[in-house]
């Protein structure tokens, strides 16, 4: 199984098969959100740039964006977000995966963080 | 002396439950110059649901108390607010607002009659504000001191079960009305009030005593500490404004939806009202406004957070949302802000623009959750 890749901004990213990785975010921004209440998924064939806004996360505090951690395409979505959107806290690693993308450049891989540096990068917090 | 006193000034301050908070594993935020618990490690949903079904524990201490005593306080300050001030009889408790020329509100606040004067309780953010408002115009006349106080509210359907058990006669006292007692030792200004729509109370006392009544009241099964977040979503629920957000200088008590707090002696006899824009705000009780404050229901789960433009069928601007959530007793998102007039009966269809989407919203009555106030009727109940 391919390895957790992270963005600064709290998404996680795994390669599932080669050149579609799906996309969640991290146990850390799970619980800066708090409770969960409704996300906003893209619709699939969308199509972002490392950065653009991904997806839209709606917590009893506050509304947070999600950005595609790499650029690519879509290609699928998790729907039990719709009715269950606190998977998103309860889940973050597995049930609670967002979307899946097919990942345009895969050089944009290497600017992603691994496990130990995304741990380090987090206590700095 | 090596830090510029400024640096320190501009510091949050910490209230004197901050210790407490602390260790209870609060997630503090900077709110209008305090330190203050946004949430408790088991999140906003739980804290809300919690005041709603059993009690809940608030710190409030950021907030302003201010005692007001001269000749005739009551009769000094009804030059400043639309409220019926004289008309408050011993221990009673009234809502009003500080109004500007224009008619506009300057502050939300609260005012008791004591015997030694008037007790203010105002808005964190405009506290200092309100005291040099209140310093320069009743010069001469009464004599205004900022209390450097703690304030708990204690708010829930079994608040008044633990203020009978800690606090004895707590449970008895009317709805907006007060009484001095003692609370674990120490002596409280116990007021039967809150913004939750909950039956419950604000407790007033020495700061050095705030702790041990926080934890006497933490020691009672049923109470829980909560945060500012669920103080939000609660008085969201409740219908009720929060200063700078769905009220502030550009807005009237009348398009607030707030004409039921001017004494009716100045609805009846206008020219006895002599609060700074008295003539604006009779008139539009009179004749009408050209925009209301309502409550919103987006039809969707995608909550019209403050800011939110509203538009109607035609996409012709028809209002703003001025604070919105999601409500967690309703398990569904909420909102209340201004629309044109036209548009402010309840039933009527309004689009919500959020994220340059538009979302269907429909125009609500106030509160979303029903009011359970402590009334004469379920004192007889309980004797």
């Amino acid at each position: 199984m391919s390895q957790f890749r992270y963005s600064k901004d709290h998404e996680w990213l795994r390669e599932e098969t080669a050149g579609i990785a799906t996309v969640g975010i991290t146990e850390y921004a799970a619980q800066q959100l708090g409770d969960v209440v409704f996300i906003e998924l893209p619709e699939i064939g969308k199509t972002v740039s490392g950065g653009d806004v991904l997806a839209v996360i709606e917590s009893v505090k506050a509304a947070v964006e999600v950005y595609a951690p790499v650029s690519g395409e879509v290609v699928a979505i998790n729907d039990r977000l719709v009715d269950e959107p606190e998977l998103a806290n309860k889940d973050p690693r597995s049930q609670g995966w967002f979307l899946k993308l097919r990942i345009a450049n895969p050089t944009e891989l290497n600017g992603l963080m691994d496990d130990d540096a995304y741990a380090k990068y987090i206590a700095g917090l | 002396m090596s830090i510029a006193p400024t640096l320190e000034a501009d510091r949050p301050k910490r209230t004197a439950l901050y210790p407490l908070l602390e260790s209870a594993g609060a997630k503090f935020v900077s709110f209008a110059g305090y330190w203050m618990p946004l949430q408790f490690p088991q999140g906003i949903r739980h804290e809300h649901l919690h005041t709603r079904s059993r009690a809940g524990l608030f710190d409030i201490s950021h907030m302003g108390q201010i005692l007001i005593t001269g000749a005739d306080p009551a009769t000094s300050l009804e030059a400043l607010v639309p409220g019926d001030i004289c008309g408050l009889s011993g221990y009673q408790q009234r809502y009003t607002q500080f109004t500007n020329d224009r008619g506009g509100i300057r502050d939300d606040i609260m005012v008791t009659r004591l015997p030694e004067g008037l007790w203010l309780v105002v808005n964190a953010a405009t506290k200092a504000a309100d005291l040099t408002y209140l310093d320069g115009n009743l010069e001469g006349q009464c004599a205004v001191s900022a209390q450097q106080r703690a304030l708990l509210a204690l708010q829930g359907p079994e608040a008044a079960r633990v203020m009978e058990s800690l606090c004895p006669g707590a449970e008895r006292i009317p709805f907006l009305h007060c009484t001095r007692l003692l609370l674990a030792g120490a002596p409280v200004l116990v007021h039967r009030c809150g913004y939750t729509g909950e039956d419950g109370f604000e407790i007033s006392m020495e700061e050095e005593n705030a702790e041990s009544c926080a934890r006497a009241l933490l020691q009672m099964p049923g109470v829980e500490l909560v945060g500012l977040g669920a103080r939000d979503t609660l008085r969201l629920e409740a219908g009720m404004c929060l200063y700078g957000q769905d009220l502030d200088e550009s807005t009237t008590p009348v398009e607030a939806r707030l004409g039921w707090t001017i004494a009716r002696r100045f609805r009846q006899e206008p020219s006895a009202a002599r609060f700074p824009g008295a003539s604006i705000v009779l008139k539009q009780l009179l004749e009408g406004t050209v925009r209301l404050r309502v409550g919103l229901l987006p039809d969707g789960r995608t909550p019209a957070r403050a800011g939110t433009q509203l538009f109607d069928a035609d996409e012709s601007t028809g209002g703003q949302v001025t604070s919105g959530g999601f409500s967690p007793t309703l398990d569904r998102p909420c909102a209340m802000g201004y629309v044109a007039t036209r548009f402010s009966k309840p039933g009527t269809r309004l689009l919500a623009k959020v994220r340059d989407r538009l979302h269907e919203v429909e125009v609500s009555p106030l509160p979303f959750v029903p009011h359970r106030y402590f009334t004469p009727a379920s004192t007889k109940e309980t004797l």
